[in-house]
């Protein structure tokens, strides 16, 4: 408001030197995330470009049709697609319930705190060395899982190299595991800053506990779960170093590369060296996340019109 | 409905077993009538907002009974209580239109009570129009002024037509003009449906203007309980003749002896049927007169013309603070003069003991 009545010449001087502050953030930026955003994207129009000689044959959709049809990018967007599907919504409420009991209890409530926050400080392969001893069948074991319901009656399964469900369950169940922390700890903090005036007034008003929770507390936090959601899709379309942290990086062979994963092995894997394919994989899955992200905003502000 | 509360008592737990705990309400009886609006008085932390929310069932009593009528609710949950609370803050759901949010405790009725949709909006527009927000009825709570949001409160609280509505120092939010608006506004609806009515503020003004009946208390004790003119005329103690009044009571150090009244060495007053001790001696503004023959001279330090009345304000060494006598704008104050002299009108000054500051009524 007051910046309106300063002079105008006093106004530009103060735009300069907000301009120089912002000059070196700045200038980071433009080389490292513009420039390459826009390069991705000539790239992805290119056709027959050779990186050798920097020269390419025209502009066109060919590295937009060719991608389209090769069947391992087919499938890499197919296991991102189920992976996103699975464990965004999975691991938001997996959170929501474990905020809300953390957020009724008292006693121990700082050492359940640390304890589900522990996933968010490890390191994913090593996380993923866990799930894939947990989970694999060799000659020697079954693995503990299979161990755990073969007491049930199934037989063992290869969740590593066997069935393409099972291989996908590994990775969903890596995935939420690994994304939860984050989750709770947002969720955690959104529920304790619920003012409390707000359930003693229901009380008064006999509020049953459900219908606490689906009028008073899932409308006040619903931004927060909202932003969770959306970074959550964002995460999981994003999802790579997870499924090598379990398959190894020959992802293709084991039937569970994504869309990041893809582009990896067309930049730098064995069949590597085709920056035009890898950068219309990007531009597709930038596509993809985008139109996700607006739809998810569009529904999110009819539904949390709080002000 | 009235209310009874009988050796109530809250003691809130220490923080841990070696700290003691923290007495909010002591030993506390009370009976309020039926249809009246009470308030409770007393200064921050006193423990009037805890007896509040017990008498509401949010904090539950250490000791003592609450009776509504003559059931006792002390074990009874609030929702079973048949009371409405109005919170300092309001507390409106913010993501609620105004409509939904005075529907929402009709909503949860269960059973025998439960409504049709045509009843609760019946209701709900009645509540409204009773607190004359029925304009407002699709706004939500972030897009109205305090004084609105305050009406949307009181709206929820008494949708459920309870039998006695509680309001928790529900006029501090707002700015001065509109407190005085709103409370003649709570007096008003109390008025117009009847409902025994809880009133908790630390406002002395408040209290006196729109109260039928002020309970006075401090540290969890209760002190004085009457109707708002006759606590102001006849307090018990010096506590409750220094809470009540704008400007504040004139408190002196002074002493009975030989049947008269002393601030220094000037009798004052002659009071009879008092043993001759030290005392504290009250004189509300109003209890001076002007007079050239006064008995009681002190120091003029200042003078207020304020229109309808004028405001003295003089010095004494056994005064307090500085001395605040209110008279009649017809009355001659020699402004130049250094000195001046009153008489103490005997029904508006009391005297209290100097150890138990107690009231020591004369005659």
């Amino acid at each position: 408001m007051s910046k309106k009545t300063l002079s105008g010449v006093n106004s530009v001087a103060t735009n300069i030197s907000g301009w120089v502050y912002l000059l070196p953030a700045l200038l980071f930026l433009i080389a490292f995330m513009v420039y390459p955003l826009i390069d991705v994207f000539i790239y992805s129009f290119e056709e027959g470009y050779n990186s050798a000689s920097q020269s390419s044959f025209g502009i066109g959709l060919y590295n937009y049709a060719y991608i389209l049809r090769d069947p391992y990018f087919l499938k890499a967007v197919k296991n991102t697609f189920i992976l996103v599907i699975i464990t965004v919504p999975i691991s938001t409420v997996l959170s929501l319930l474990i905020s809300l009991g953390l957020n009724s209890i008292k006693a121990l409530k700082n050492m359940f705190q640390t304890i589900f926050f522990l996933p968010y400080v490890t390191n994913t392969l090593a996380v993923g060395l866990v799930f894939m001893i947990l989970f694999q069948k060799t000659p020697y074991t079954d693995g503990l899982v299979n161990l755990i319901i073969g007491k049930f009656g199934i037989s063992p399964i290869d969740f590593i190299d066997g069935p393409y469900w099972a291989k996908m369950l590994v990775l969903s169940v890596y995935v939420i595991w690994i994304v939860m922390p984050f989750k709770i700890l947002i969720l955690t903090s959104a529920l304790a800053s619920v003012p409390d005036v707000y359930y003693q007034s229901a009380r008064i008003d006999g509020t049953s506990s459900w219908r606490m929770f689906w009028r008073i507390t899932l409308p006040m936090i619903s931004p927060m779960i909202v932003y969770l959601v959306i970074t959550g899709f964002i995460g999981a379309f994003k999802a790579y170093s997870d499924a090598v942290a379990i398959f190894g990086i020959d992802l293709n062979a084991a039937g569970m590369n994504t869309i990041v994963g893809y582009v990896y092995d067309m930049l730098y894997g064995d069949g590597g060296g085709y920056p035009s394919y890898a950068s219309a994989a990007a531009i597709v899955l930038f596509a993809i996340v985008l139109t996700i992200t607006v739809i998810n905003l569009i529904v999110s502000r009819k539904a949390t019109d709080i002000t | 409905m009235n209310v009874k509360i009988e050796n109530l008592t809250k003691v809130f737990p220490g923080r841990d077993k070696k700290s003691a705990g923290v007495t909010a309400v002591k030993d506390f009886n009370l009976e309020l009538p039926d249809g009246k609006l009470v308030c409770l008085l007393g200064p921050s932390g006193c423990g009037k907002s805890t007896l509040l929310y017990m008498i509401c069932g949010l904090e539950s009593p250490t000791e003592g009974k609450i009776y509504f009528g003559d059931q006792d609710v002390t074990d009874i949950p609030s929702e079973k209580r048949g009371v409405g609370l109005v919170f300092q803050n309001y507390a409106l759901y913010p993501h609620l239109t105004v409509k939904q949010i005075i529907k929402f405790p009709l909503e949860n009725l269960k059973g025998e009570e439960k409504l049709s949709k045509e009843e609760m909006d019946k209701r709900a527009l009645e509540a409204a129009k009773l607190v004359q927000i029925d304009g407002l009825m699709d706004r939500k709570p972030g897009y109205m002024s305090g004084g609105q949001q305050q009406r949307v409160a009181i709206a929820r609280a008494i949708v459920k037509r309870p039998k006695v509505l509680l309001m928790d120092e529900p006029l501090s939010n707002l700015d001065a003009r509109l407190r005085l608006h709103t409370r003649e506004e709570i007096r008003r609806i109390q008025k117009d449906t009847g409902i025994t009515t809880i009133f908790v503020t630390h406002d002395q003004e408040e209290a006196m203007s729109i109260s039928d009946l002020i309970v006075v208390m401090k540290d969890g004790v209760l002190h004085q309980i009457g109707k708002p003119q006759d606590v102001y005329d006849d307090p018990v103690n010096l506590f409750v003749a220094e809470f009540l009044g704008t400007p504040e009571i004139n408190v002196f150090e002074g002493k009975v002896k030989d049947g008269g009244l002393y601030i220094g060495e000037q009798r004052v007053l002659e009071v009879k049927g008092v043993d001759d001790q030290d005392v504290w001696i009250g004189v509300r503004p109003e209890g001076f007169e002007v007079d050239p023959d006064g008995k009681f001279t002190c120091e003029l330090s200042g003078i207020n013309i304020m229109g309808r009345d004028i405001t003295v304000l003089s010095k004494h060494d056994a005064a307090k603070a500085v001395i605040r006598s209110i008279v009649s704008a017809e009355t001659k104050v020699d402004t130049e003069a250094k000195t001046i002299n009153l008489n103490l009108k005997p029904y508006k000054t009391f005297i209290f003991s100097k150890e138990t500051e107690e009231r020591i009524r004369f005659t």
